[in-house]
């Protein structure tokens, strides 16, 4: 585990850089975060899939199938890859702060 | 874009990787420390999961540093636990005993062959372990130590069976070529099941277990997501074929259990497959029912040790009586089915509460389950087919040339050679088979089974893949394959990258999907999309004609 600088705030992240308490997600942290992916500025687009993310961590306590987040956004994978350069998983889900999936995955 | 950093398939080129050096090193193998480059390891288990699951000595800790922080007796602890687990299983001690360095397993290997680590021939791996039970639990090898191949067990040694047991898919290529059917798979399972009275498992595997402990499956879906992610398949099935779906969950006295890996509800292609389960129930109104609570066909147990592994399938028959089903058919899974096969009936069997399972449909009774009462979808479906209770028109599937990839434990742990391809060859008209050392029970392994298949992992999956993608590519340029079916949700997950990179342009596909695409379901209407939505050869000109017209 090591340890992430968000403005004033510090939280733990692991070693792929997924945050490892996501009550401690905040816009600032999104922010910060994203400049770990490739994404330097959070536009109303990037919003949108993370707030669908957040929302959707917050109702199931998982992530959503890929195909469900581009359903319910709007947004076809490949503009995804677009404003997340390294993905909907490691990029978009790291981002609004969810863990990374494990299994046969 | 950033440079490619070794969890990624492109930081690593190909003619670097084919590059392989098979001369051995100039020092004995005894004295090689292993080597923690990155790519080539899986992140530790996370305290936390430790803690859920009641295991041993849960810590912050990584590979790469010096000191692993175990407990100051940690000798003792591997020398107890070892003549614990010699006393348990007689197969154990025999292969410690048996092997003659024959050298008929030291090439089959697929980490072997794409990597040429020696420690990765299976007698090697086999011996790093035999090194310790020779020194300190053989009469010679007390006496004669280092000199009848007796090996002091050092804190290097614990590092080397952490990096080559994890090195170790468990698929068992190699036993199919030892005179004495060593199962290089179970010595793994030993090696890992000691390696845990330490604290040191992988991540990979150990939060799939405590998320399947907790919540039912490997991803953590609890019953509502379950339920949202159905219900989202039904949608789709709707769209493509008018048909509508109200999936069964948790329904007392249903006929019919249906468990399949949690995967197939998370990751594509899987969900795709998982939605061909869906129409074909729905197609022969069988009487089924998902559960919230046994939510798992998979069981990571088996890559962490016996006790774990009985706990995880005790879920599934718990629910089968407190359903008060008749019998369990279990989806496309790999290692679901060495549990199934291998141990489920000395370990939580024989489940006499179940009968024997006979389709309803057809009336075939499945005598090879009689004792688990636990059937593969495929065997299930084959029979449908056979039977000609399934109205199928392979021509829907004729952009699709296929091969298939026989899933390691499906082939070799219970024999499911035959069904799939039946399937297949029912639902496609263009199906060509990989060359014959490279399937049915010769098969490779996809390179990230046994829970290997992280990201951070990545050169040892691309290395261990290789055999089996080379396969691929050959049917590819030779056949023009375009898809590579197979019945694992780690298949589908693995294969996917494997492909991408030994044989790029040819997708992952399960049998069920494959299935669904040919299934000419009763009321259904005109199909335009397969189930990936993606529209149908002849309905996109169509589609475009009536644009022009």
């Amino acid at each position: 585990m090591a340890e992430f600088k968000a403005g004033d705030q510090v939280v733990d992240i692991d070693e792929d850089g997924f945050l490892q308490e996501p009550d401690k997600w905040n816009e600032v942290v999104a922010a910060a975060l994203g400049g770990t992916e490739g994404v330097d500025d959070l536009t109303e687009d990037h919003w949108k899939v993370v707030n669908f993310l957040r929302d959707y961590y917050l109702e199931f306590g998982v992530a959503p199938m890929i195909r469900k987040l581009c359903k319910e956004t709007g947004f076809k994978l490949n503009v995804i890859y677009e404003l997340f350069p390294s993905g909907p998983a490691k990029g978009a889900c790291k981002i609004a702060g969810l863990p990374k999936p494990t299994g046969c995955v | 874009m950033a440079e490619h950093k070794p969890d990624q398939m492109e930081f690593y080129k190909q003619e670097e990787l084919q590059q392989i050096d098979l001369n051995p090193p100039k020092e004995g193998w005894q004295d090689q420390p292993a080597d923690f480059r990155p790519g080539s390891w899986i992140y530790p288990t996370k305290p936390k999961h430790l803690e859920s699951l009641g295991m041993p000595n849960p810590r912050e800790w990584s590979p790469a540093d010096e000191d692993w922080q175990l407990p100051e007796n940690w000798q003792e602890i591997i020398h107890k636990k070892f003549k614990e687990l010699l006393g348990k299983y007689r197969s154990f001690r025999i292969f410690m005993d048996t092997c003659v360095r024959c050298g008929a397993c030291a090439d089959k290997c697929h980490f072997f062959i794409g990597g040429g680590d020696p420690k990765n021939m299976p007698v090697l791996r086999a011996e790093l372990v035999r090194s310790i039970y020779r020194n300190d639990f053989t009469t010679v090898g007390k006496i004669l130590g280092r000199a009848c191949g007796g090996r002091k067990l050092t804190m290097d040694v614990i590092k080397e069976w952490f990096y080559y047991f994890y090195q170790c898919t468990e698929c068992r290529r190699c036993s199919v070529f030892c005179p004495y059917g060593i199962d290089t798979a179970e010595i793994t399972m030993m090696a890992r099941e000691m390696l845990h009275e330490l604290g040191l498992g992988v991540n990979w595997i150990m939060e799939p277990v405590a998320n399947c402990h907790r919540t039912g499956n490997h991803l953590g879906i609890q019953p509502h997501g379950l339920k949202d992610t159905l219900e989202f398949f039904c949608e789709d099935i709707e769209d493509v074929t008018g048909i509508h779906i109200d999936p069964p969950i948790n329904k007392k006295g249903a006929e019919v259990l249906f468990v399949t890996p949690s995967g197939d509800f998370l990751a594509d292609p899987g969900t795709f497959t998982c939605m061909g389960y869906m129409m074909l129930f729905e197609e022969i109104g069988l009487d089924y029912t998902w559960s919230t609570y046994a939510s798992e066909g998979g069981n990571f147990g088996l890559f962490t040790s016996a006790d774990v592994m009985k706990k995880l399938n005790a879920k599934i028959y718990a629910e089968a009586k407190r359903l008060g089903v008749k019998y369990i058919i279990g989806g496309e899974c790999g290692h679901m089915w060495r549990v199934l096969n291998q141990y489920m009936d000395t370990m939580n069997g024989p489940a006499d509460f179940l009968d024997v399972p006979k389709s309803p449909i057809t009336g075939t009774v499945f005598e090879n389950s009689r004792s688990t009462k636990m059937i593969h979808i495929t065997e299930f479906t084959a029979d449908l087919i056979k039977h000609g209770k399934l109205k199928l028109d392979p021509k829907m599937n004729d952009h699709v040339r296929v091969t298939f990839h026989d899933s390691c434990n499906p082939a070799r742990a219970m024999g499911l050679l035959e069904e799939p391809r039946y399937i297949i060859n029912s639902v496609c008209n263009n199906f060509h088979e990989m060359p014959e050392n490279t399937i049915r029970e010769q098969t490779f392994c996809c390179g990230g089974g046994a829970g290997l298949g992280t990201d951070e992992n990545m050169e040892m999956r691309l290395r261990g893949g290789m055999p089996r993608g080379t396969a691929v590519r050959h049917v590819q340029e030779k056949y023009d394959v375009n898809q590579l079916a197979c019945v694992c949700a780690i298949d589908r997950a693995t294969l996917v990258t494997v492909c991408d990179y030994w044989a790029p342009g040819v997708q992952v596909t399960g049998v069920h999907e494959l299935v669904a695409n040919a299934m000419v379901m009763k009321g259904q209407k005109e199909r335009t999309m397969n189930l990936r939505l993606e529209p149908l050869p002849g309905a996109e000109e169509k589609e475009a004609n009536d644009g022009e017209s």
